[in-house]
């Protein structure tokens, strides 16, 4: 028997992820109802919509943490189940493991694979060397500060090379100056890596900022409005916000935005 | 965690540097000891039923070190230890399991339920039928009773879990054994914490109260209730006092291992 990959013809870099057909309610409402999507590789998106239209449901969808009723998710050509994917969650509090130091923390999805301890520790340095981070891995997690609470979350998402990287709005639980040094880090291991990333945001501005493309979602039930490109050099600093481009394309955005919730 | 909240009021209660604020844990039992003399003085009680503080301090004394008070209870504590031992051993593995499973514990949540609210003390004559009037007995019961406070907080540990947790474990793609390993015991572990701590305290309470009534000839209650049948008051209130200190003794040592073992809690 030839097991054929039912979506093989549309497995190219346009649709690393691709999504078919999902339908998702919520206590009768429905939220998805066949809804389909294709987000680049190697590129960073960002996805933004109103409130309740199911941001981080897809999100969540992807990465199997919550089920839906039908349709179909792949991940590199493979069903999204047997991906390897990397996920920050919105809370770092009620994400992170307070029992384990953060290096256990981030040892932890090695850990889970079988790797042999010696090589964890080798790879969470390798890690932070990279990336350029300084963290007193000996500390339990709840005596880190917000940001690094955050940081080793997103190590621990990164440790052990994931396809695809997933951000439930992760700054959400920190303070502004946090804010601004965490999304620095973000870009630095999307360049460093490639790796492409999936983010979702309340924040237009930061959207904007972050992505390559902006996913623009409407009210429930949930379609696309536009998939907006904002392809500009990296690493961007926040004078990139005074920048003509980014303010047509972010007005742009906006008003699609309006014209929504007007709907 | 009562110590946490007693130390937190201490520190808004503003007592100026120079105050001996180390001894005012003291206040309280010298304050209760001077209350205690004051009664014996003004005669109000007979003294052949209150006998002065300093009497029975001193009594407590010789009969530790030189009668049968420190063997009585050594007695009484083994038996707390051995019952409170048999039911964590057996309580801890079935509350998780129950707690695991929804269903499994929705089926057995009135029985525990019922069981739990029924006073221990109430199933004395009945466990008397069973294991008659043995050493055996008071510990059977003593463990009975551990078994239930244990099995039903470690449930409900597990069940309270926080679901972020295990999900987040679930996406790192650990495997079920994992997450119960690394995630669910560590969750549940407070909440067995105070269902051990309940669980000794209660183990003291039924030892001491089976110790008077199932036959023995050892043991702190048998002590009590014979000093007051022959109206040895002294021997009453000094194993009386032996019995509320092994309480305290006891339940320090939980709270000590409680802070050491889940530091994380409330963080």
């Amino acid at each position: 028997m030839i097991a054929e990959p039912a979506m093989a013809s549309v497995l190219n870099d346009a649709a690393y992820i691709a999504v078919r057909g999902l339908a998702k309610s919520f206590g009768g409402q429905v939220v998805y109802g066949s809804f389909d999507l294709d987000l680049p590789r190697g590129k960073f998106t960002t996805i933004f919509g109103p409130n309740g239209c199911g941001k981080s449901t897809l999100i969540n969808m992807m990465s199997g943490i919550v089920p839906f009723e039908s349709g179909r998710i792949e991940i590199g050509g493979r069903d999204f189940r047997s991906a390897n994917i990397g996920y920050v969650f919105q809370n770092y509090r009620d994400s992170l493991f307070p029992w384990w130091n953060a290096l256990e923390n981030i040892e932890y999805p090695l850990k889970v694979r079988g790797v042999p301890k010696a090589q964890q520790r080798e790879r969470v340095d390798a890690l932070l060397a990279k990336f350029e981070i300084t963290l007193d891995l000996k500390r339990r997690t709840y005596e880190l500060s917000g940001g690094q609470q955050q940081l080793v979350a997103i190590l621990r998402a990164l440790v052990a090379d994931p396809e695809v990287l997933l951000l439930d709005e992760p700054f959400s639980a920190l303070d502004y100056e946090m804010t601004l040094y965490i999304r620095d880090k973000l870009q630095t291991v999307f360049l460093e890596t490639g790796l492409t990333t999936v983010l979702v945001s309340h924040d237009l501005e930061e959207a904007v900022y972050l992505a390559d493309r902006i996913l623009l979602l409407s009210r429930r039930p949930t379609r696309v409005v536009e998939f907006i490109e904002f392809e500009t050099s990296r690493p961007r600093s926040t004078e990139i916000m005074s920048d003509p481009h980014f303010i047509s394309v972010k007005q742009h955005a906006l008003e699609l935005f309006r014209a929504e919730m007007a709907r | 965690m009562s110590a946490i909240s007693v130390s937190s009021t201490r520190k808004h209660l503003r007592i100026p540097k120079f105050s001996a604020v180390g001894l005012l844990p003291l206040a309280g039992p010298i304050a209760f000891f001077l209350l205690w003399q004051a009664v014996c003085a003004s005669h109000v009680v007979r003294a052949v039923l209150l006998p002065t503080p300093f009497a029975t301090i001193g009594y407590l004394f010789d009969a530790l070190f030189h009668g049968t008070l420190a063997a009585d209870a050594g007695v009484t504590l083994t038996r707390t230890l051995l019952s409170f031992a048999i039911g964590s051993i057996l309580g801890v593995p079935i509350g998780v399991a129950f707690g695991s499973s929804q269903r499994l514990y929705r089926s057995v949540e009135f029985l525990i339920d019922f069981f739990r609210s029924t006073p221990a003390s109430a199933l004395i004559p009945l466990f008397i039928l069973f294991f008659g009037i043995t050493d055996i007995n008071k510990i059977a019961i003593a463990a009975f009773s551990v078994f239930l406070i244990v099995m039903f907080n470690s449930a409900y540990g597990v069940m309270n879990a926080r679901r972020a947790r295990i999900r987040a474990a679930k996406v790192m793609g650990a495997n079920a054994f994992q997450i119960f390993r690394d995630v669910l015991i560590f969750e549940s572990l407070p909440q067995t914490f105070v269902g051990l701590r309940n669980g000794i305290s209660t183990a003291l309470v039924i030892v001491v109260v089976a110790e008077m009534f199932i036959g023995s000839d050892q043991g702190l209650g048998h002590r009590i209730i014979e000093g007051e049948q022959i109206l040895h008051v002294t021997d009453m209130y000094a194993s009386i006092l032996v019995a509320g200190f092994l309480g305290y003794a006891l339940n320090m040592i939980f709270m000590v291992l409680d802070r050491r073992l889940m530091h994380w809690n409330g963080k």
